[in-house]
């Protein structure tokens, strides 16, 4: 049943929170400027609660079930995180205090930054972007500045490979680059060749996510490095997929300039139904006076009496600020948490489990459903939604009829080189028992999709919502509801 | 522990992938076998909250202080239903609906936010929100830019846009040939200063209500100059004011984008706050970001999906309207629920709580000698305060009293040394007020 919206439910003169009468004397108002109708819902405090625990029960979350949607890293999101950055000392801290009132907040950034940095091999840290997409687009425009400041104008032409997300090549053009697709080889890795081929003095850089889309790490990564720095330009790492490497791999040490950490993937900060993610973007030294202002910095080192100083500093080239204020602070506080609970030895173990609990599930349904690509993957892997036996159904039938049992799907059409693809992350933080129910079911709707094909397209059957009318959203386009006209009188 | 394998799990695993040891999954890495990280070992739940509640407790809080600064971010009271609905793991721990069926929850929340920004602002429609104030107007001056194909490239800026998001307007702006003009014109001066700038080559005027100064401005003649030119007319908003204060629809705004922090959300050091980015319906494929759109279910039920995804970076990728891949999400479902319980009412009580407090403040700030609080000025529940000496001075001075005094203008307008910028909220009482006028008084003036 669905649940009446905000404006449904309102009646006049309802409220749900009440303020102090003012304890000063009141002022005129600007008369020419008050408004006159003010058209919000009015509803007590317990219909909002209900109102909202009502639809609430309409979402699938990592906290329900199992959630494997590729390249989104939908891991647990832990409890305490949720507690620390809710300390007073964090929540009621305003962003432009004066340092000396804000020293735990700066240590915190600073210390991320350091965590960040050994991780990554990166040398220095910026934590301002807000998201991954915000990360690229710094990335890529510190790619720009370094190439300008030498003199270097005519270099913007920016390699991606096909397997690449959408946002690498919407932040190049963005950033006034002209974007250049590269094609993939037959084992999934960026195909040297066509790469050499682009590789010329008006080569910005190349955009590379890696392990790639595929769930593969890339092979050629080292080589594909060096062949764009010999031709004089730079390598962005896409790190939406860090998760698997954390403590096996420092994509510094592969070569890559500048890359993106998604704090909401790899580092447990939940992802809010779409939001705040956090972006911090990671950089070798050649590229540290471009980073986004500000950064945090230790001025004093302290010493047993005194404890250090940390305070804020523009980079003396920056590319400027890539919005207001430091960054998702609230998110540094979950992160840093997350880190210093594992320490070195716990983040390696999430690789791992991550990398482990992928091929364990590619191993199950191997059988059932073609895998291009099959070779030993990382934390996730595409297989494809299609069969010759079932002509009529799609990755999005799969999709649906997975629903049925309680699971979120993977995710659908991406990427796009491959047909019908399902990529699918597990995470390590599923249990094998999840791991070899999903695969049972995985492998019954394989065969449903021969047998009963309409039960797939019809899907699905168990939730409290059906398959929605894409198409009737688009045409009459309703984007907005509102009170009713004859509101409040009765 | 977050990682559940026994040694028997993880043998079993391995056995049936075909492989002996996890090592051997990881052979394709360029490194074998990476030394260990210079890291300190993995500490405990408890442990770690001990550390986390020892850092925290290193910094002063404006609940321990009684803090004056605004400019952009705002201590306001939170009710505590907004953060009891946000601590539901159905919410937070799901992502982007992109499976409409089993996300009927953000999407509904999505919906209703929408319907509550495009009542507020007086706009037809509203995005799922942006990651900022800042970001939200960089995101407008990119859709003028888009919209006119490039064909106009000048942006006229107000100097009392918040200095933040005009210096993240010309960071997006880098790749691009735009102009930005006016941001440096007299700070103090009138808005209508800015009319002689916008000519047939401009794309998007763009001005603050309250402005960055706290100032309310009659925005008709300007939005008119601007349309006159063919330009397009942007508003950023406050939009607690907006509970008291007409709506920038009655400008003839084309696009209304905001700071939603003080809708609910905590000041957290600076984020994560919330964008919000309205306009017209006519430009809503023009607009960047998630929306929401009503259809209805299979079974015949009404609901909603993300709709207009052809604008969107995972379809159009390089010709995509902007590479924004998310909305603000779990901050976004804060100013719902805040907004559902204020209401009508509530929001206009705050707003005139607001009003009240910050001209109580600097009506008697205007009683200490030396000192000038917007004279004149029609103004929300911020204003500038002309000090008989330097601003950082003052701040200085008020810290010693546990007192955060404002926002030191001169870091945004160099030559404002001596003026500051003064925010007064409902979590502020009389006599804290009192306290403040006292020591400017007794221990500033000397």
């Amino acid at each position: 049943m669905p649940e009446p919206t905000l404006f449904e439910i309102s009646k006049a003169n309802r409220r749900g929170v009440r303020y102090p009468e003012p304890d000063v004397p009141e002022a005129d108002f600007p008369q020419d400027f008050l408004r006159e109708e003010l058209p919000l819902p009015e509803i007590s405090e317990h219909e909002v609660i209900r109102h909202f625990t009502n639809i609430s029960q309409y979402n699938h979350g990592v906290d329900i079930g199992f959630y494997p949607l590729g390249s989104c890293t939908m891991k647990y999101n832990p409890k305490v995180n949720e507690d620390v950055a809710r300390l007073p000392g964090f929540a009621f801290i305003h962003p432009l205090q004066p340092p000396e009132t804000v020293q735990g907040a700066l240590g915190l950034m600073y210390e991320l930054q350091e965590w960040l940095g050994e991780i990554s091999g990166f040398t220095d840290v910026g934590l301002q972007p807000a998201a991954g997409a915000h990360g690229e687009l710094t990335g890529v425009l510190i790619i720009r500045a370094y190439h300008r400041d030498r003199g270097d104008e005519k270099r913007t032409k920016m390699l991606i490979p096909d397997s690449a997300h959408g946002t690498n090549p919407a932040t190049s053009a963005m950033s006034g680059m002209e974007v250049v697709e590269l094609p993939s080889d037959e084992r999934g890795n960026v195909d040297l060749e066509a790469l050499k081929s682009e590789c010329d003095d008006t080569l910005a850089g190349i955009m590379i996510t890696n392990p790639n889309t595929l769930g593969l790490f890339d092979e050629n990564i080292v080589e594909a490095c060096r062949l764009v720095h010999e031709a004089g330009g730079l390598v962005y790492g896409d790190g939406a997929n860090m998760n698997a490497l954390l403590g096996k791999c420092k994509p510094a040490q592969t070569g890559i300039d500048v890359m993106h950490f998604n704090l909401h993937k790899t580092f447990s900060t939940p992802h809010g139904g779409g939001g705040p993610g956090s972006g911090p973007v990671g950089v070798v030294p050649e590229l540290a006076d471009f980073l986004p202002s500000p950064v945090v910095v230790r001025t004093e080192e302290g010493d047993e009496d005194n404890p250090p100083f940390y305070d804020f500093h523009t980079p003396e080239k920056t590319i400027g600020r890539v919005k207001a204020f430091h960054g998702h602070f609230g998110m540094f506080v979950r992160a840093f948490t997350y880190m210093i609970t594992l320490g070195k030895e716990g983040l390696r173990d999430v690789a791992e489990s991550a990398v482990l609990n992928a091929n364990y599930l590619r191993a199950l349904i191997k059988d059932s459903y073609n895998i291009p690509f099959d070779r030993i993957c990382m934390h996730e892997f595409v297989a494809q939604g299609e069969w010759e036996d079932a002509p009529d159904i799609r990755a999005l039938d799969v999709s649906k009829r997975m629903m049925d049992f309680g699971f979120h799907p993977p995710t659908n059409y991406f990427p796009l080189i491959v047909h019908e693809a399902l990529m699918i992350e597990p995470t390590e933080t599923e249990t094998k028992e999840t791991l070899d129910e999903v695969a049972q079911v995985m492998k019954r709707i394989a065969k449903e999709a021969r047998e009963e094909p309409e039960k797939l397209k019809t899907a699905p059957h168990n939730t409290p919502f059906g398959r929605l009318d894409e198409v009737k959203a688009a045409k009459d386009l309703v984007l907005t509801t509102s009170l009713p006209e004859d509101y409040g009188e009765d | 522990m977050y990682t559940p394998h026994t040694d028997a799990d993880r043998e079993a695993m391995l056995e049936t992938i075909g492989v002996e040891a996890v090592d051997d999954l990881f052979q394709c890495l360029p490194d074998k076998e990476l030394p260990d990280l210079a890291l300190p070992e993995g500490i405990t739940e408890m442990e770690a909250l001990a550390e986390l509640q020892y850092i925290s407790s290193v910094n002063e809080t404006t609940q321990e202080l009684t803090s004056f600064l605004g400019a952009g971010a705002y201590n306001h009271y939170i009710p505590s239903a907004v953060d009891s609905l946000l601590r539901r793991g159905e919410f937070y721990t799901a992502y982007t609906p992109y499976q409409p069926e089993i996300s009927q929850g953000t999407l509904q929340s999505i919906f209703e936010y929408q319907s509550l920004i495009a009542a507020l602002t007086g706009m037809d429609i509203s995005n799922a929100s942006h990651y900022d104030g800042a970001t939200a107007v960089a995101e407008a001056v990119n859709m003028a830019l888009n919209r006119f194909r490039g064909r106009r490239l000048k942006f006229v800026l107000s100097p009392r846009l918040h200095p933040q998001a005009r210096e993240t307007v010309h960071t997006y702006m880098k790749g691009s040939d735009v102009e930005i003009v006016g941001e440096d014109l007299d700070p103090e001066g009138d808005p209508e200063e800015l009319i002689s700038l916008i000519d047939e080559d401009t794309a998007l005027v763009y001005v603050q209500y309250p402005d960055f100064f706290g100032q309310i401005y009659d925005y008709t003649e300007l939005g008119e100059a601007a349309h006159d030119q063919g330009a397009m007319f942007g508003v950023h908003v406050n939009p607690i004011a907006l509970g008291l204060l007409k709506p920038p629809s009655a400008f003839d705004a084309d696009i209304v984008t905001g700071e939603g922090q003080p809708l609910g959300v905590p000041l957290s050091f600076g984020g994560p706050y919330l964008g919000i980015f309205a306009t017209k319906k006519e430009f809503v494929r023009k607009m960047a970001g998630r929306l929401a759109g009503e259809t209805v279910d299979d079974r015949g039920q009404r609901g909603y999906v993300l709709t207009l995804n052809t604008r969107e970076q995972h379809i159009r990728r390089e010709r995509a309207t902007s590479n924004i891949c998310t909305n603000q999400g779990l901050i976004m479902l804060a100013s719902t629920i805040f907004l559902s319980l204020l209401g009508k009412e509530g929001l206009r009580e705050l707003a005139a709580l607001n009003y009240h407090k910050a001209h109580y403040a600097a009506e008697q700030i205007n009683t200490i000698p030396g000192y000038l609080a917007s004279p004149g000025k029609t103004f929300f529940n911020e204003f500038v305060v002309h000090c008989p000496r330097p601003a950082a001075e003052v701040n200085e001075i008020l810290l010693q009293y546990d007192i955060l005094g404002g926002y030191d203008l001169s870091e945004s307008y160099p030559g404002m040394e001596n003026a500051l910028l003064m925010a007064v909220t409902e979590m502020i009482g009389r006599s804290e007020i009192e306290f403040m006028l006292d020591i400017l008084a007794e221990e500033t003036n000397a």
